[in-house]
């Protein structure tokens, strides 16, 4: 019973060395899946306890630059989850057409394999020249894979296949260059994509979208960072602006759940009701 | 043999075969059964949730996927959803996530067993039932570490043996045995009969 008490309150104070002297905010991540990453570093690193590990990333920037790596989520593929991509195209694009300019923020957009999915449909349904995606994620280092835009070859195999399920127009092979053991994005598909750093515990408004992707970052954060995150959401939504959760997250429970109207609730696509107590003096 | 007061959840991780061997648990429990069950089967990654809609239908127990920030309760049947692993919060509330398969799962079987060792330490029954791969070995480890109780299908009743021999070989487990021996020993364990 004691280790496990004794290392619950290392770990918080280890996020909360990590806040104070770095900034990252990790204290209202959800525990099992945090401390699973603090083990694990502790582990390969031979260290003998969290206070051991707390010591050393105060001390070691290089220390701390590893368990950055370690919590930040970086898994993430093409066109995951087609049946989200199919019911977008059907159910949001053609609202997006009516606009001349479109804004979209991707939220947590890891290494960017979603980010050039939502690229290759917008490009398919002819918004992509009037489009601006903001993708932004708090790791500088797989915002720099996402700049890069190339991904291991072996994955191609399963994006195609879920390129297809999506309802995708073309062969995907028109979208990717194939070099030795690497698939390199089209560069037409990385003009109008800005990454950017941005935190989505500790940073603000991201105003006027149209859109905004996040999927599979809450289900990462305990209720009350789901509530300060959909609240930013919120706020840099126009009106009517649509949200785009994982498959698996909900509004349901949290503050915001009366914010926001289902467009598709299978596969958690939300649109900002015009009538929210605080906007109605705006409109 | 430890019973009733003693166990507060009960984590399951089935893989090849595991539909049929399920079908021979879980909608035989009554649905005064007083402990939550959490399960991982491996399935695949682009596969819906036909099966727990199934198991819904022939149960007593309330069957569902499991969904994130649910508190689990007793009388009910938590099923990890395809794709994603399952985890359980000290707030004994089910957590998802999308990191790296382990063991090439995903839903992983150890995850939720190092999870909920974590949480209900010697509270925790942990079953291994049929399967291929080595996934769910180095949960019940942790759970043993942790004081938990580890039951394994016995590997020759089993339809694929392998899964259930290396949870075996990873720890001395405290009763291997049939399936059709399961739900009389889960009600025995829980003070039922």
């Amino acid at each position: 019973m004691k280790t496990t008490e004794n290392e619950n309150i290392e770990i918080e104070m280890l996020l909360e060395a990590i806040y104070r002297k770095y900034g990252y905010d990790f204290r209202s991540y959800s525990r099992a899946s945090i401390k699973r990453r603090i083990l694990h570093r502790l582990a390969i690193s031979r260290l003998k306890s969290i206070s051991e590990l707390q010591h050393r990333v105060l001390y070691h920037i290089e220390s701390f630059e590893k368990l950055l790596m370690d919590f930040s989520i970086n898994v993430t593929e093409m066109f995951r989850d087609p049946e989200f991509y199919k019911t977008l195209v059907k159910e949001v694009i053609p609202v997006l057409q009516t606009f001349p300019y479109i804004k979209i923020w991707h939220a947590g957009c890891s290494t960017g394999e979603e980010v050039y999915s939502m690229a290759i449909i917008l490009k398919e349904e002819g918004l992509y020249d009037r489009s601006q995606i903001y993708a932004t994620d708090f790791n500088e280092d797989v915002l720099r894979q996402a700049r890069q835009g190339i991904f291991p070859l072996e994955r191609i195999k399963d994006y195609t296949y879920n390129y297809q399920r999506s309802g995708g127009k073309e062969s995907f092979a028109n979208y990717y260059t194939a070099k030795y053991d690497s698939a390199i994005v089209d560069q037409s598909l990385k003009k109008n994509i800005v990454f950017a750093g941005h935190n989505l515990a500790t940073d603000g408004v991201f105003g006027e979208m149209n859109m905004i992707v996040c999927r599979n970052v809450l289900i990462y954060f305990k209720k009350n960072l789901q509530n300060h995150v959909l609240g930013l959401f919120k706020a840099s939504l126009r009106h009517h602006g649509f949200l785009c959760l994982g498959t698996k997250e909900s509004l349901m429970f949290t503050e915001h759940e009366n914010d926001f109207e289902p467009v598709a609730g299978k596969v958690k696509i939300y649109r900002k009701k015009i009538k929210t107590p605080e906007n109605e003096a705006s409109i | 043999m430890k019973h009733r007061s003693d166990f507060e959840a009960i984590v399951l991780g089935v893989s090849t075969g595991g539909t049929k061997a399920l079908r021979m648990i879980i909608p035989n429990l009554p649905s005064t059964f007083p402990l939550p069950i959490v399960i991982v089967q491996h399935i695949h990654p682009h596969s819906d949730s036909y099966f727990v809609e199934d198991f819904r239908q022939c149960s007593n127990l309330i069957v569902e996927q499991a969904e994130e920030k649910v508190e689990i309760l007793p009388g009910h049947v938590y099923i990890a959803p395809s794709n994603y692993h399952l985890l359980l919060e000290c707030e004994r509330t089910l957590s998802l996530s999308v990191d790296k398969p382990v063991n090439f799962a995903r839903p992983s079987i150890d995850v939720l067993f190092d999870t909920a060792a974590e949480v209900f330490r010697e509270k925790l029954v942990g079953i291994i039932l049929t399967g291929a791969g080595k996934d769910g070995s180095a949960g019940v480890r942790k759970i043993k570490k942790n004081g938990g109780f580890v039951i394994v299908q016995n590997p020759d009743s089993a339809q694929v043996e392998t899964m259930p021999r290396a949870a075996m070989n990873a720890i001395d487990v405290d009763l291997v045995i049939p399936l059709e021996e399961m739900v009389p020993t889960l009600l025995r364990l829980t003070g039922m009969l």
